[in-house]
């Protein structure tokens, strides 16, 4: 979803002179120190308001337990469960004979590890991909400052206007037929990773966080003989981690969730990552197998969520993750 | 922490040749500075150029040509003026998937716009677990989308083990038969769209309404405000911004729906939940009549535009007031 870019609250590199201080500053809750929300302390005194709200808070809990929780859980109980165990008892999360040689089965009669593997290449290259054009353009963009830089910019953002979905056949004929260079892409690695390259939002967060910076910096580098490759490497990127975090777990998270496009440039299936192969496995494959298999498609992702939950929650820049 | 739309906010500064004058202490005149920047802002500017050039200007350039030609990828294509739309407008399905996308659409707002907001500010007034409710509810959207849809294609089973069906059973509602009925398999794609997706709507919302000044409760509270008047004339007057956004950011998302259709139902039954992405896909890559397919993306562009239009204005009058 390229259309729009949802609200973002941007890192600046005033407000966060030291990094790890500020995400963890940034990141709690602002609990203690605030004055109040709709509900005073007042009103938490009060019988009435109290029950009522404790009861909603207790429904709510309950349904997010439920709702976020239990089918992970799920998940987890079906890929160690046997299919009998699974059509006889389908609400249970205790597995009965718990089966984990499942977990192996998945991983060898599917392939799972080849696809896995292939998942990780895929992302990492699209990140690294969108680290170097993020971090390049904002650079130019914000710091350098040609004098056409105001309309590349402007060119970059137009294409924010465009949905992904919308110029996709063309995207894939330009895949298939370079042009000027007559090269395929298909079936290629450099399908997915090139184009997510062309993602405007993040050029749209580095610049906005590099605007920040103070100029004298660069000055006083470029007095000492600095240049712009020096001042980039040993003072930008130096800066600029949290807003390189807040790009890298955009584009991670996002490229890991990808379905569509890899699904339409990668059609060889040693090529393939798990959220395309996955579909075409479920077609003819044992449930528990299968769930096996989702498992292991999600437990990185999570994984990578849990660890930054902090800086995730806390509501920066998370957006576009929504395929 | 401030909400600003991005893009917005940010007009590139208008006194561009003036900040790249060097240092006084190398000042060698404007105008060799200035072409020194214009030279090394190129160099930085390369791999974006090349890419944005490659997979973003011209495809979206490439579009608007292919609507009106035909391509089989062997022989050159040829130009077939409005042929592309002809056919599309005499394809019976275009009005079935039109209509199943705003379906979509419609239902998906229905349950996606209330339920977010009124998770958001439960939590926001949570005076412990906040976090826990918080990671609660981000949880799926960090979920693979083909995953989910796998998951609950499992939940949906109308067999025995079926876990939708089954717990239905336990208050006496059921069997019902959600992905082969094809008046229950719309909503079941809402549903799954809706788990993977409120997260990132709760998040939004929470933010929005950290923001909330607390004197504006105070005072409320001051004047013999209830906490629901406190709700309705302070939090959603402030929230109304966001809601808006987020608003028009879902329909966006739902007139785009693909993962939900192509994995979980492939458009069954009965064609009942084939839609516009669905149908660019099938045009595309099953029939290779890439042309029908990119009239039919220009169309959706179209549609598209008008809410983007309409999203600019809303966020706009937002941002200034």
């Amino acid at each position: 979803m390229t259309a729009t870019a949802p609200p973002t609250p941007i890192p600046t590199p005033v407000a966060d002179p030291a990094p790890p201080a500020s995400s963890s500053r940034r990141t709690a809750t602002p609990r203690p120190e605030r004055a109040r929300s709709i509900l005073s302390t007042f009103d938490w005194k009060r019988r009435s308001t109290r029950i009522g709200w404790r009861s909603m808070h207790t429904v709510l809990l309950v349904a997010l337990v439920a709702l976020g929780a239990v089918p992970l859980l799920w998940m987890v109980r079906a890929a160690i469960s046997t299919t009998t165990d699974l059509v006889n008892r389908p609400l249970s999360l205790i597995p009965d004979p718990a089966r984990w040689s499942n977990i192996v089965d998945a991983w060898n009669l599917l392939g799972i590890g080849q696809y896995l593997a292939n998942t990780v290449g895929l992302v990492a290259g699209s990140w690294a991909v969108q680290l170097i054009v993020a971090t390049t353009a904002g650079f130019a963009l914000a710091i350098i400052r040609p004098f056409y830089g105001r309309i590349v910019y402007g060119g970059f953002l137009v294409t924010l206007f465009v949905p992904g979905t919308v110029t996709l056949i063309a995207l894939y004929l330009t895949i298939l037929d370079l042009p000027g260079l007559g090269i395929s892409l298909a079936d290629s690695w450099w399908a997915v990773w090139l184009p997510a390259g062309a993602h405007a939002f993040n050029i749209l967060l580095v610049r906005q966080f590099f605007d920040e910076i103070p100029r004298e910096l660069f000055e006083a580098a470029q007095i000492d003989g600095a240049g712009w490759f020096t001042i980039f490497w040993r003072i930008v990127l130096p800066l600029s981690k949290p807003i390189l975090a807040v790009v890298s777990l955009l584009s991670i998270m996002t490229a890991w969730k990808d379905f569509l496009w890899p699904l339409i440039v990668l059609s060889d299936p040693a090529t393939q990552p798990l959220a395309v192969a996955l579909p075409r496995l479920a077609q003819n494959t044992d449930p528990a197998f299968l769930i096996a298999g989702l498992l292991i498609a999600t437990i990185p992702p999570i994984l990578i969520f849990l660890a930054f939950q902090r800086q995730i929650v806390s509501g920066i820049g998370f957006s576009g993750l929504k395929g | 922490m401030t909400i600003a739309p991005p893009g917005l906010r940010d007009a590139p500064a208008p006194r561009v040749a003036e900040a790249t004058a060097p240092p006084p202490a190398r000042r060698r005149g404007r105008g060799s500075a200035r072409r020194r920047a214009a030279v090394a802002g190129a160099v930085f500017l390369l791999p974006s150029l090349v890419l944005f050039g490659y997979f973003a200007w011209w495809p979206i350039g490439r579009s608007v040509v292919l609507a009106f030609q035909r391509t089989n990828l062997v022989s050159p294509a040829e130009w077939v003026g409005t042929a592309n739309f002809d056919a599309l407008f005499a394809d019976p399905l275009l009005p079935t998937a039109a209509l199943n996308t705003l379906w979509f659409s419609v239902l998906s707002l229905a349950i996606g716009l209330p339920i977010p907001l009124l998770c958001a500010v439960l939590i926001s007034e949570l005076r412990r677990g906040g976090t826990l409710a918080r990671v609660l509810s981000y949880l799926p959207v960090v979920v693979p989308p083909v995953v989910s849809v796998l998951l609950w294609k499992t939940f949906f089973n109308p067999g025995e083990g079926g876990v939708v069906n089954s717990l239905l059973g336990l208050v006496g509602i059921g069997p019902l038969p959600w992905l082969q009925s094809p008046e229950l398999a719309m909503p079941s794609l809402v549903i799954v769209a809706t788990w993977s997706g409120a997260g990132t709507a709760i998040l939004i919302y929470l933010a929005a309404l950290s923001g909330v000044p607390s004197e504006q409760y105070e005072a409320a509270e001051l004047d013999g405000a209830s906490v629901w008047q406190r709700v309705r004339f302070v939090t959603l007057p402030r929230l109304r911004g966001v809601i808006l956004v987020l608003l028009l950011l879902q329909i966006i998302g739902a007139l785009q729906v693909f993962t939900e259709p192509y994995v979980m139902t492939d458009g069954g039954p009965a064609n009942a939940t084939v839609t516009i992405l669905l149908m660019i896909y099938r045009y595309a890559f099953l029939f290779g009549n890439y042309g029908v397919a990119t009239a039919l993306s220009v169309l959706l562009a179209g549609v598209l535009v008008v809410v983007s239009a309409v999203y600019l204005r809303v966020t706009r009058s937002w941002s200034t007031s």
